[in-house]
């Protein structure tokens, strides 16, 4: 039987990708940042998953308003990177899983989340630059992904309270596998912040560091909010969070708290990271 | 804090505001490609028709006011696409959002960790 070993949560922005691909890490601005992860990635190379399932969301690379799925899952042997328009490099492809990606989606529509299925997929900033922090110089590449994409562009968005639902569905799927893999799940993105608007800027200390604490002890007090609500609190992209409540819903049950940061600010947002163990 | 909470200060990205800023939004996404980018910088107006922008939507290009593509039914992803070709990094489309210099929005955002 497969294995879910942890979960992993981290930011995705793109200016990290950027300042790693510059050599900043050491800067004063970034230092804090990234001397958060050593503990993270010497987890991942005791622990050595062969699969990672990455919850994220396509900012506009291979999901444009003309076809917007509310969830989507790969099932391609291989992912590829591109130009997004705004300067972070592209990464060389990004390795991907077919038979345990089937056997999520057969899962999930009998769970009744009836996802778009994406036999090719271009993954964007929000999947490799977790790739890039967590697996460096190319490491990532011996790591089979799975990309679960949320739409958090575009409202109506998928409730949060249905994509802590769709994780545990995932977990389920990745629990039940004949496999003898061992799988880790990333949920990637936000915490609190906002690009657009006369409130570009706004970041929520206290509600980010609220919902890091829920998110080890008690996710259900978080399954109350409306996407309206997480605009308000945490910002209009603080609905982002709906990825790490889907990483939190594949663990499912008690788990246990191994490492976490949090740090203001990466570009305009508050970046949490967060390393949960199954107690 | 209240005035933060304001959600009037956020103009929502629903189905209305995608109907609305539909090929503003098309151009902009166009700017994933390097050839698509230096087309618009040849000539800015020109693909702009290219993509059937309303005199409003063009006008607001022109003027690079973010404020007024938001209210034009532009997504802040792909005007930071747009953005992004205009050499302007994320707290510089922040700064010009808020009415404040790049050093200031960047300030604004060290206060929010302390």
């Amino acid at each position: 039987m497969a294995k879910l070993i942890g979960a992993v949560g981290t930011s995705h922005i793109p200016a990290i990708g950027k300042a790693m691909d510059q050599g900043l890490e050491q800067t004063p601005y970034w230092k804090d940042f990234f001397d958060a992860y050593p503990p993270v990635r010497t987890w991942l190379d005791e622990q050595q998953p062969d699969i990672a399932v990455v919850f994220y969301n396509d900012h506009g690379l291979s999901f444009f308003l003309d076809k917007k799925p509310t969830y989507a899952i790969g099932t391609a042997p291989e992912y590829t990177n591109a130009d997004e328009g705004w300067g972070i490099q592209p990464i060389a492809p990004i390795t991907g899983e077919t038979e345990l990606s089937w056997h999520i989606v057969n899962t999930l529509i009998d769970d009744e989340f009836d996802v778009t299925v994406c036999q090719e997929l271009r993954v964007d900033h929000g999947l490799t630059v977790p790739m890039t922090l967590l697996w460096p110089n190319e490491q990532y590449r011996k790591i089979k992904v799975i990309p679960v994409a949320i739409n958090c562009e575009r409202h109506p968005m998928p409730k949060p309270s249905r994509s802590y639902k769709l994780g545990q569905s995932i977990g389920r799927a990745i629990q039940s596998w004949s496999g003898d893999e061992k799988v880790v799940v990333l949920g990637t993105g936000g915490l609190s912040h906002q690009l657009d608007g006369a409130r570009a800027g706004f970041i929520n200390k206290e509600f980010d560091l609220f919902c890091m604490e829920k998110l080890v002890s008690d996710p259900g007090a978080l399954l109350g909010y409306t996407n309206a609500d997480l605009t308000e609190i945490a910002g209009a992209q603080g609905v982002e969070l709906a990825m790490w409540l889907a990483m939190r819903g594949a663990l499912e049950g008690d788990v246990k708290l191994l490492h976490q940061n949090y740090h203001i600010p990466v570009s305009n947002t508050g970046a949490g990271l967060m390393l949960l163990e199954p107690a | 804090m209240n005035a933060a909470r304001n959600p009037l200060d956020t103009v929502t990205f629903d189905g209305p505001k995608a109907t609305q800023g539909y090929n503003l939004n098309k151009m902009c996404y166009s700017f994933n490609e390097a050839s698509a980018r230096e087309a618009f910088k040849a000539n800015e107006a020109d693909y702009c028709d290219r993509f059937g922008l309303t005199r409003e939507q063009k006008d607001a290009i022109r003027e690079r006011d973010i404020l007024r593509l938001l209210e034009l039914g532009g997504s802040i992803y792909y005007l930071a696409k747009f953005a992004g070709l205009l050499g302007l990094s994320v707290q510089d489309v922040g700064g010009l959002q808020t009415g404040m210099s790049t050093e200031e929005f960047k300030q604004k955002l060290v206060r929010a960790g302390e």
